[in-house]
């Protein structure tokens, strides 16, 4: 797996090197005086920027990561090329542990059929006395006590929308201290100073993805300060003592080869990709400040997100996510997914893009903030596979009637009207199987 | 065959590498039970000297789903017997995943159903039922005595003497010490903090004609 994701780091290096060539831009620039008053003055308004980016293209997407993915083989495992019991279905042939149903019940227990759920209990047909107010005084006594770790108990019900931002930053430690606030400052002068080429790459993909949806386009210059800040920022370099990656390298000019002169490009090792932007976007809903949002979002992508777009064997890494995915549908609707395989449609081609984002902008934005509720309360990523094959379990009927990969898209192209926590109760707790 | 040198107490010792039988019973639909079916190899390690205590045994899996362990002994009347001392432990929980297919593993000494004291030979009896992977072998095989005695096991004496609550001094006309010391300690941190982030080199060292110049990235 590791030398998977090595030759993977290659390709995206490779890419953006071309792209520095083909530009002829430094990937990295000291701004002049003029440019530096300039942009500290627009610091707020980033988004009336017009760069010309139409040079720039994302160095990946999620479809060239599948394509990855799909490739995937252990030299010591049996891949022949009949078709027999080892090899897989689906699109992954790794063969990685992943759960099924009776032990993701289990790890879910707190999703069952007769435990209150926001998503579900709060509805305007349910009576506030039977649930919600309940849940919402214990919720205000748990950010009382501040106590994370009950917190993260609480939150596998759902967060009421008014506490969520505070339970949130309990869970995840964060305090916004003087020298938190200090820290951020220091990034930002960071900025100003000077231009990464990773900065444009940043400003592409918000243009392309968060401006133009209708949930977050209003938190545009929100997205600028914090993904131009996350890229200065050294600290997420420690994220990868426990990550499958490594943070690609540069010297400075001339003095390729010593160590001394080699520095972590960008600055926090993490090359954005088309999407990467709406990792933040939902939180904008929650933080208003943008040095806790900074925080937040950092300390959400050294715990999660980075699982979502590294090669590893992690039970909460992509590669394990995908697998669970296609075994849940191959187990629990068989015959869907072999019409789907059948017209060339792979399930895997469709929920990729979702997975990749933690469902962020397929979503309403309050049932994905429901969804991430859960992923924080069981810390774990394996929720966002358990939604995909519960999409599409709840569009069946209509997949099954589609004769191309395209119709298949285009039935499930629209996931906005979706409830979230319904589906996945009854995928879990109402199915016969 | 996967197991030449095996490092006892930190020294390497080569072995002689006994019979290697390796009879690969493939997996039959009607296996129907029996404890040997599947893939299984049986290695025989040989000790130049008879180990007078075994305390270790530490190796890298490689796809083995099961490893048994007998050692030879001296018996009674001089001869020397094989006793089993690990029956199937399970280093792969699901034997057609990956999970422990790459686990370092150690065993200990209390974790044997016998005493592994003047050993002469180990056997190690690798079984992988799955059909699914084409080699499996453990790797880098280490075998330790007992280390010294554990320095926890001594406790120094002033420990076990608890020293007797202090009573509180008076502390007439002085500032309220709760106070002054968060206080204290919140400018502590800030300083902490700031001299923790300083970097050590000079701001600037990069600077060439003004730019950060950065040229390409690096692929190794």
């Amino acid at each position: 797996m590791r030398k998977a994701q090595g030759s993977w780091e290659k390709r995206i290096l490779k890419s953006l090197n071309s792209m520095c060539t083909e530009l002829n831009i430094p990937l990295a620039q000291k701004r002049p005086a003029n440019e530096q008053k300039e942009l500290l003055n627009k610091w707020n308004e980033m988004g009336t920027d017009e760069p010309d980016l139409s040079l720039f293209r994302p160095v990946y997407a999620p479809k060239d990561f599948l394509e990855v993915l799909m490739n995937l083989r252990n030299p010591n495992y049996e891949n022949g090329e009949q078709p027999s019991f080892r090899n897989h279905l689906g699109l992954i042939q790794v063969p990685l542990k992943v759960k099924d149903i009776p032990e993701l019940k289990e790890d879910f227990s707190e999703l069952g059929l007769n435990i209150g759920q926001l998503g579900i209990d709060d509805s305007a047909q349910v009576p506030p006395e039977f649930f919600e107010n309940e849940h919402v005084r214990v919720g205000q006594k748990v950010l009382a006590e501040q106590d994370s770790a009950a917190a993260q108990q609480y939150v596998r019900q759902g967060c009421p929308t008014a506490l969520r931002a505070d339970l949130w930053a309990l869970i995840l430690n964060i305090s916004n201290q003087p020298e938190d606030i200090l820290y951020y400052e220091q990034l930002k002068s960071n900025v100003i100073q000077h231009n990464l080429l990773v900065d444009s790459l940043i400003y592409k993909d918000v243009k392309l993805t968060a401006s133009n949806d209708d949930y977050y386009f209003v938190f545009e210059d929100y997205l600028y300060q914090v993904l131009l800040c996350f890229s200065r920022d050294t600290s997420v370099l420690e994220h990868f003592t426990y990550s499958s990656a490594t943070p690609p390298k540069s010297y400075i000019q001339g003095k390729l080869g010593m160590e001394e002169y080699a520095v972590f490009y960008p600055p926090n090792g993490v090359i954005p990709f088309h999407g990467f932007s709406m990792y933040v976007a939902p939180l904008c809903f929650l933080y208003h400040e943008p040095s806790k949002l900074y925080q937040i979002f950092r300390e959400m992508y050294v715990r999660f997100f980075f699982r979502l777009h590294s090669i590893s064997s992690h039970p909460s890494g992509i590669v394990s996510l995908c697998l669970l995915f296609e075994t849940l549908l191959q187990t629990h609707l068989p015959q869907l997914f072999y019409h789907l395989r059948e017209i060339g449609a792979q399930p895997l081609r469709i929920s990729f893009k979702w997975m990749v984002r933690a469902f962020s902008g397929y979503l309403a934005t309050d049932q994905l903030l429901l969804l991430w509720d859960r992923i924080l309360g069981y810390n774990s990523l394996e929720i966002l596979a358990v939604l995909a094959a519960a999409v599409f379990a709840f569009r069946a009927v209509n997949l099954m009637e589609v004769t191309s990969l395209a119709a298949a898209e285009a039935v499930l192209a629209d996931l906005s009207t979706l409830k979230v926590m319904p589906l996945l109760q009854i995928f879990l707790f109402a199915t016969v199987t | 065959m996967g197991l030449c040198w095996c490092g006892y107490g930190g020294v390497l010792i080569p072995l002689w590498q006994g019979d290697c039988r390796c009879p690969s019973q493939y997996w039959e639909e009607d296996a129907g039970g029996d404890a040997g079916a599947g893939i299984w190899r049986d290695a025989v390690v040989g000790l130049r000297s008879p180990v007078p205590q075994v305390q270790e045994i530490v190796f890298r899996n490689f796809y083995t789903a099961f490893l048994s362990v007998r050692v030879q002994r001296p018996g009674p009347g001089g001869s020397r017997r094989w006793v089993t001392c690990l029956r199937d432990l399970c280093l792969m929980p699901c034997p057609h995943t990956e999970e422990g297919s790459q686990d370092y593993f150690c065993l200990h000494r209390h974790q044997m159903l016998c005493d592994v004291d003047q050993v002469t030979a180990m056997r190690f009896i690798l079984r992988q039922p799955s059909p699914v992977w084409l080699h499996f072998t453990i790797e880098d095989l280490q075998i330790f005595p007992p280390g010294q005695k554990s320095p926890q096991k001594d406790f120094p004496s002033w420990l076990s003497q608890l020293t007797p609550p202090e009573q509180p001094a008076s502390l007439h006309g002085l500032p309220d010490p709760e106070k002054v010391s968060t206080e204290v300690q919140q400018m502590w941190v800030l300083t902490e903090v700031i001299r923790a982030r300083q970097a050590a080199a000079r701001i600037g060292r990069f600077d060439v004609d003004g730019c950060y110049d950065v040229n390409l990235l690096s692929y190794t």
